[in-house]
């Protein structure tokens, strides 16, 4: 990131001094700090309604009710884990989180199960095939309302900001099943090894 | 059958909410009093995210203003065509998976130059919904334990993240362009 922020600027006043337009780069500067924070204080108040609902869903227990549904298909994935594996109840609790999109909820939960099978499969500093697929399950980022990027759209003036709720929610689901697919074959063919030195 | 799919969008929402509210009462959730503790943290998460917005925000637009986005966007301006994407969200497809904070600068940036309704914003808003900074989640999952040797899983959710953008691509050209 850092390299990418340092790059589009200095890169726009190379290419603006060639093409004469470094008055142009100036006064968008100076127009777009002014634009960024409007964009952070309108979401202010979208933001807080949502995750007040969202509150309400957490307090309710639907994160555990949700949890319980999920952990059938969990067992079948995770072919590593021993089935009574205290993993299992973490791995479900952080995916229903980050459905309901409480990332912060979500975060200790993940950490939990890493832990988990990290003393249960003994790996040292390697990631094993189970972890690999909780973190791609993970990077897949599978939830069910976008909540911020609604917010956004909703405070540009957008006519309707919920049309793209489902289309959203198709490319997540199919990018997740495509993360859980890609992790179980590759763990068949990248072989996994604990140096014990 | 586009029209019955845009009402589910519309419908899922509203849905939720009823469905989360009674469900908060008839556990007996004070539902009044933890809404108003959950809307607290709306102010901390938009006041967190305001120095990424202008660090990127203000990036990008003195790059667009210096025409150099012009000179990248003319020699891509084939390939783009053909598959209808916009110019203006290719440097998301680049950061999605490096940041979250800069993917929702450049989200923001791409909603105020274009319209929020434009299909830009749309296939943006997809994009960024639809999935999570692979490296962040790597970070802090793998660095709390101590992986060093992370094996296939930052590969794997490369290929991942990339599967997401062509879906979106195709997704919302079949929900918004046909």
């Amino acid at each position: 990131m850092n390299y990418i922020f340092a790059f589009l600027i200095l890169f726009s006043f190379v290419v603006a001094s060639y093409t004469g337009k470094l008055d142009d780069v100036v006064s968008a500067m100076l127009e777009s700090s002014d634009r960024a924070v409007q964009v952070a204080i309108s979401l202010i108040g979208i933001m807080s309604f949502w995750l007040g609902i969202v509150k309400i869903a957490q307090k309710a227990g639907l994160i555990e009710i949700f949890a319980k549904i999920i952990s059938p298909i969990l067992k079948l994935l995770f072919s590593d884990l021993k089935k009574d594996s205290s993993a299992f109840s973490n791995i479900a609790l952080n995916i229903s989180a980050n459905a309901l999109g409480l990332s912060n909820a979500a975060t200790p939960f993940g950490i939990k199960a890493m832990k988990d099978m990290k003393e249960e499969e003994k790996t040292g500093d390697v990631a094993s095939n189970s972890m690999c697929m909780f973190l791609s399950m993970n990077t897949a980022g599978f939830q069910l309302v976008p909540a911020t990027v609604i917010a956004i759209l909703a405070s540009a003036g957008s006519k309707n900001p919920t049309e793209i709720v489902l289309p959203t929610f198709i490319v997540t689901f199919l990018a997740f099943c495509f993360a859980i697919i890609t992790a179980k074959l590759f763990s068949k063919f990248w072989k996994f090894e604990v140096k014990n030195d | 059958m586009i029209n019955c799919l845009n009402l589910l969008s519309l419908l899922l929402i509203p849905f939720l909410i009823t469905f989360i509210l009674i469900f908060g009462l008839f556990k007996k959730v004070p539902v009044y009093n933890v809404f108003v503790e959950g809307a607290k943290e709306g102010l901390f998460i938009s006041i967190r995210i305001l120095p990424y917005l202008i660090a990127i925000i203000v990036s990008i637009s003195m790059f667009r203003a210096s025409g150099a986005i012009d000179l990248i966007a003319n020699f891509l301006s084939t390939p783009l065509k053909f598959f209808h994407i916009p110019y203006e969200t290719l440097p998301l497809m680049v950061t999605r998976s490096l940041s979250g904070s800069a993917t929702l600068g450049i989200l923001s940036d791409i909603v105020s130059q274009t319209g929020a309704d434009s299909y830009a914003s749309k296939l943006a808003a997809i994009i960024v919904g639809s999935s999570e900074t692979t490296f962040y989640v790597i970070a802090v999952y793998f660095g709390s334990i101590g992986i060093k040797k992370i094996r296939y899983a930052l590969l794997c959710g490369i290929l991942a993240d990339i599967a997401g953008i062509v879906l979106a691509i195709f997704v919302s050209r079949y929900f918004f362009l046909i």
